[in-house]
């Protein structure tokens, strides 16, 4: 038995010119979650698909379950499921159709599909819509039954490519209960979002941005490892005119705005509330509130960004 | 670890079935379009010249000219649409194409028989259609050397030599298709033509249609080989162009009375390794492309007009300069048509077309083969694959 689930060293796939997966690294421990996070093109899919035995790399080595996913592609899709960022099952099969035709993919004989169908229509919430075509269902109800039809053959990883794109809160909250349940019965799952709420649910997580991983950890640690600074929420009047205003002095750090708030990032936080009264009162901005608050991932994830793309700039402001 | 066996092919043949039954499009498509087609190409396609509307004019009056002109008042070749005084009146009836020959018979022509002086007649023919133009005027000409002949022994009777013989009498007789129809010539062809076009096309969409809608992927995943997926896709494909070809063929008999003269098994081998191959290079087609709207274009480029123009279904192949006859061998409705034609219309067996069958099969095991190749490979750029635990 491998000691980790999947282990990757220095993965890279180039297209063309362009560089998608630029030398990634990391190991996913079994039977946990493992969160991919990353903005629409970063490389995650790619990651993906190469894990899978779908995409060659253009260098570098994985193992998925113990297998080199260079030299035995055939075992490591035996070992694993994938439920990809589109939908994949055939929309004019019905929901049991479906399950059949993937039972009999994946070499199960009827009677281990007839065992594993009640599995999966409960899981997906399914019962008494059988004979339904796909096509006619929500899209919450259609990931849930990919999902049930990606791990019919129980394989020990499954991968899920942006599982809860498009769907309703209501039914993300349910997947990743789905996806807790997987993991608490021994299943490591290796799951991309561009949802960073959802990252809180993951006990592992990169953030990978331009092909690389520029950090990672649980969720815990990401926002106390990489962020150090106290971060202060502002409540105030015209709060992007305050925004750019604060924006302009040495002793603010970062600044974004969330939802009806902004988040400014300052090296000390008795000062920073202070000065920060004072220059908006000049202004005549009213401050309702501040609050240092927990950093949230966004907040790590946006300091990383911005870390690498204006590293000389931010380098300069900072004391 | 492979089982060496089909394991995964049930599954396949039953979703392709269930996909295509739900596809009332696609089923349409398949059964009725080719029957459609041969109903419509019957008709339109047909080179028979028969009932060429005709008038005559007849200078003399007399009762040779009347005799000539009850000649093509009696045959079904010609119509004989109106007598006209003169010649003058010809080009207007035949401006409105009411006619599309005409037969002057010139003043004396009775009297110059019977002296024995060879008259003239003169043949109009309408050359705006060059095809029946060519047509009525052999007809024309057929028409009046029997006439002659008719004359010549008569004259000769008169002086009293009744037992001659002419120096050289010829009867033409025309085998397998004794009334030269071209529905029997055109049947065969249409046949090949169309099975071509519709096979191809419904399974150019198979494969892209699964890469366009994800579930490519999740069988790239699962345990289905390639060789499993494109015989799981190609079986139900068989058995319902099978079914339409047999629909073309009853449709040939009853309509436009070509019924099979040869075996019906060797009939039936010839249409299961063409459509087999058709239903391969559809799938080669789709493993290559990305989109449905691709797919279908290089399906009827690579499918309609060569078996239009080069497989010997219109323009006979040895008329063709030497160039065009060797790219023609790169068109498997070619062997086909070939085949077609001899056991329906000759009855010919194996003995006399086993060369057809041999480029037939060569043709399906080509466009199964290259397609399996191809989808072995899948997206992957990947030159030296190893298959694990082989």
């Amino acid at each position: 038995m491998p000691e980790h689930a999947i282990e990757v060293k220095s993965l890279v796939k180039r297209f063309g010119g362009f560089t998608a997966v630029d030398a990634v690294s990391f190991e996913v421990e079994r039977g946990r979650i493992f969160g991919f996070l990353g903005a629409n093109g970063a490389g995650k899919s790619t990651t993906i698909r190469m894990l899978c035995g779908l995409l060659d790399p253009t260098s570098g080595t994985a193992t998925v379950g113990g297998f080199d996913i260079r030299r035995e592609p055939e075992r490591v899709k035996r070992a694993i499921g994938y439920m990809s960022q589109r939908f994949s099952l055939y929309e004019d099969l019905s929901v049991i159709e479906n399950i059949r035709f993937f039972g009999g993919a994946y070499g199960l004989s009827k009677r281990a599909v007839d065992a594993r169908l009640a599995w999966v229509l409960e899981m997906a919430g399914l019962e008494g819509r059988e004979r339904s075509l796909t096509r006619t269902l929500s899209v919450g109800w259609k990931q849930r039954l990919a999902l049930g039809c990606a791990v019919l053959h129980e394989p020990g990883i499954v991968f899920l490519d942006e599982p809860t794109g498009g769907v309703d809160p209501a039914s993300r909250r349910r997947f990743w209960e789905l996806i807790n349940s997987l993991s608490e019965s021994g299943i490591t799952v290796f799951v991309t979002t561009h949802y960073l709420d959802e990252a809180e649910y993951c006990n592992d997580i990169r953030l990978i941005h331009a092909g690389r991983i520029v950090a990672g950890g649980s969720p815990q640690e990401l926002k106390t490892k990489y962020i150090t600074n106290p971060i202060l929420e502002v409540a105030s009047d015209r709060i992007v005119e305050a925004m750019e205003i604060l924006q302009r002095e040495p002793w603010v750090l970062e600044t974004s705005i969330f939802g009806t708030a902004l988040h400014i990032s300052v090296a000390d936080e008795e000062e920073g509330r202070r000065l920060l009264r004072a220059r908006l009162g000049r202004e005549g901005i009213a401050v309702h509130r501040v609050d240092r608050i927990m950093p949230s991932l966004e907040d790590v994830f946006i300091h990383k960004i911005e870390e690498q793309a204006g590293g000389a700039e931010a380098a300069r402001v900072r004391p | 670890m492979k089982p060496p066996s089909l394991c995964c092919l049930r599954p396949v043949i039953k979703k392709e079935f269930r996909q295509i039954r739900r596809d009332a499009r696609s089923m349409l498509f398949m059964t009725l379009l080719p029957a459609f087609m041969l109903f419509m190409f019957g008709f339109a396609l047909n080179f028979d010249v028969k009932h060429i509307p005709l008038a005559v004019v007849d200078e003399d009056g007399s009762r040779a000219s009347r005799d000539l002109v009850d000649r093509f008042r009696t045959t079904e070749y010609f119509n004989l649409k109106a007598v006209l005084p003169k010649t003058a009146a010809i080009d207007p009836v035949m401006a409105r194409e009411d006619i599309r020959a005409a037969l002057v018979i010139p003043v004396r022509f009775g009297d110059d028989l019977l002296a024995g002086r060879s008259p003239s007649v003169q043949i109009i023919v309408d050359g705006s259609n060059a095809m029946s133009g060519t047509t009525a005027a052999g007809y024309v000409g057929a028409i009046l050397q029997s006439y002659s002949q008719k004359v010549t022994l008569e004259a000769l009777a008169r002086r009293g030599l009744t037992d001659v013989a002419l120096p050289l009498a010829s009867e033409i007789r025309v085998w397998y298709n004794p009334e030269l129809r071209s529905a029997k010539f055109l049947v065969p062809g249409l046949m090949s033509f169309i099975l071509m076009v519709i096979v191809t096309v419904s399974t150019a969409f198979s494969i892209v249609r699964e890469k366009e809608r994800g579930t490519m992927d999740q069988i790239n995943l699962s345990s289905i080989r390639p060789i499993e997926l494109i015989i799981g896709k190609i079986v139900p494909y068989v058995a319902i162009s099978l079914g339409s070809a047999h629909l073309v063929l009853l449709l040939g008999e009853v309509i436009f009375g070509v019924g099979i003269r040869g075996s019906y098994p060797l009939l039936l081998l010839a249409m299961v390794l063409f459509v087999t191959g058709a239903l391969g290079q559809g799938i080669l087609i789709s493993s290559i492309t990305k989109t449905q709207q691709v797919a279908f274009l290089l399906a009827v480029l690579t499918t309609m007009l060569p078996t239009f123009i080069l497989s010997g279904f219109v323009f006979p192949i040895r008329n063709m300069p030497p160039v065009v006859q060797a790219i023609t061998y790169l068109v498997p409705g070619r062997y086909f048509l070939a085949a077609l034609r001899a056991i329906i219309l000759k009855g010919a067996g194996l003995s006399a077309i086993w060369d057809q069958f041999l480029f037939l099969t060569a043709f399906t095991v080509l466009s199964l083969g290259a397609s399996a190749a191809r989808l072995g490979r899948g997206e992957k750029e990947r030159p030296r694959r190893r298959r694990a635990g082989a």
